[in-house]
């Protein structure tokens, strides 16, 4: 693959009992740059996020991030490649049995020899980051759906990852909050170059943060491409999707 | 038939996964602790009260019989030889599996559809480590000790029904309950219950990690939980018993 991507898919094919899921995507991501994943409902998109983290292995296919083959990989490699990518979940994904403070020092904890003064540290610079430094203590049950997805994506930036992959950020948040939450994937774009793979139906959300769309339909890669090259595209679906139709 | 052995081999095969994680570092000894203390508090009420309830009840139901043998003075040898070798550890197992059996498939099964378990993955922790090997060995260590309770409950209970009928003394019913009863009376039907714990923990976390039936698993998890290992407790039993048997005829009654 070439040495500018940061994520590339090779004919990845994925099929759960008798219902093929994904067949045959390829596609690539450069570093830095933000591709949102567009389709109906169950055309395969979060998949394709748990694909590239390897929580479901493809059927058929290669993966790769960066150089590394993630399809090929298991126990220490595997999670060395996944600390690279940081995952936000469509629901957040905390941990209910403990704080929201300890559910970001939970990695640090396990995964590394920081002290826990370094630790505290980074927990409360992540939690800044997200405007929850507040909510430190709270259980993940006492946060509103905002505040929750704010939480999972500190969490996912906790060990400042090079991938950010990002399943329907602003699903059920009010604008204000929604717009919030874009603000602070741009940033990390921004300031820290991460790759983002954005799996989304906020049309305003994929054009204010997208370089591309990749538009999936019935399990296969419809379009690819920044979002004037498929407003005119010849498959309707792709048109209707682009343009919120 | 072919889904009962796929389901067979799948849970051999995650008690063995079970088996081998739980010898690998790290040991998880926070979260075994955690677990263990999580599941004696939640189990030690039912434990005591049930314990009492049937030694009561065994005492009232034998007295009348061992009274046509004249044999009344058998009454507290019979309660601590039925407790400690067959109610103890049988009755506290199927209460551990009713009360945290469902318990354990229940938070896994939920943890599973709220992708909490993914997150852990994709945070590169461990999840099999993290969740299953912890609560799986704390079953394996606290129901021994939920049985001698239960044996001690038993034995008080039978004292009191004892006591209310024939004014019998806390020291003549503590001699004769262990007059002759022999350490292989107790001690190998007890630890038996690690391998009743060990069942209960590895099937219901089994049902609970494995699920992938989103919110309605959850219940199915619960459900199958309590069932499943409640009827390989007594399966488990019946071999138990004969093994003891055979390494240690003494203690047969």
């Amino acid at each position: 693959m070439s040495s500018d991507n940061s994520i590339a898919l090779h004919h990845v094919s994925k099929c759960f009992g008798h219902n093929q899921v994904l067949q045959d995507v390829s596609f690539s991501v450069a570093r830095g740059e933000a591709i949102c994943l567009l389709g109906r409902s169950g055309t395969g998109k979060s998949v394709t996020l748990k694909l590239i983290i390897s929580l479901f292995r493809p059927d058929s296919g290669q993966i790769w991030i960066g150089k590394d083959e993630i399809t090929q990989l298991e126990g220490p490699e595997l999670s060395g490649v996944r600390r690279r990518i940081g995952f936000l979940f469509q629901s957040g994904a905390l941990f209910d049995s403990i704080t929201v403070h300890d559910n970001l020092a939970l990695p640090l904890r396990r995964l590394t020899n920081k002290s826990n003064q370094e630790i505290e540290e980074i927990v409360e610079r992540a939690l800044r980051q997200v405007d929850l430094a507040e909510a430190t203590k709270k259980m993940p049950v006492e946060l509103s759906g905002g505040m929750r997805k704010r939480a999972g994506l500190a969490r996912a930036l906790v060990f400042e990852p090079e991938i950010l992959l990002v399943d329907e950020p602003t699903s059920g948040l009010d604008p204000i909050t929604a717009s919030e939450i874009d603000d602070l994937l741009l940033d990390q774009r921004v300031t820290k170059r991460t790759t983002l793979v954005i799996v989304t139906h906020d049309l305003r959300e994929a054009n204010r943060i997208g370089d591309r769309f990749a538009v999936l339909d019935r399990g296969q890669l419809a379009a690819l491409g920044t979002p004037r090259e498929l407003r005119n595209h010849q498959n309707e679906t792709v048109r209707r999707l682009v343009h919120g139709g | 038939m072919r889904r009962i052995l796929d389901f067979v081999g799948a849970g051999v095969l995650f008690g063995l996964k079970v088996t081998a994680a739980a010898f690998q570092m790290p040991f998880e000894l926070d979260q075994i602790w955690r677990h263990i203390g999580e599941l004696g508090a939640r189990s030690l009420g039912l434990v005591a009260s049930c314990g009492l309830a049937l030694g009561v009840v065994m005492t009232l139901h034998t007295r009348s019989t061992l009274i046509m043998f004249g044999a009344t003075g058998m009454s507290p040898k019979l309660q601590s030889l039925g407790f400690f070798v067959e109610i103890g550890p049988l009755v506290a197992a199927l209460l551990l599996a009713g009360r945290v059996g469902a318990s354990i498939g229940a938070v896994l099964a939920d943890m599973r559809a709220t992708e909490q378990i993914d997150a852990l993955e994709a945070l590169s922790i461990d999840s099999f480590k993290l969740l299953v090997v912890p609560r799986v060995l704390a079953c394996v260590l606290v129901l021994p000790l939920l049985t001698t309770f239960m044996d001690c409950c038993g034995i008080f209970g039978g004292y009191l029904s004892e006591n209310v009928l024939s004014h019998i003394s806390p020291s003549l019913y503590i001699a004769r309950a262990f007059a002759n009863v022999d350490w292989s009376n107790f001690v190998p039907p007890t630890l038996k219950t690690t391998i009743f714990g060990f069942i209960i923990g590895t099937i219901s976390c089994f049902f609970g990690y494995t699920t992938n039936e989103g919110a309605e698993g959850v219940g199915r998890a619960a459900t199958n939980s309590v069932v499943v290992s409640s009827l390989l407790v007594i399966l488990a039993d019946v071999i138990l018993v004969k093994i003891i048997f055979l390494i240690f005829p003494g203690s047969a009654i």
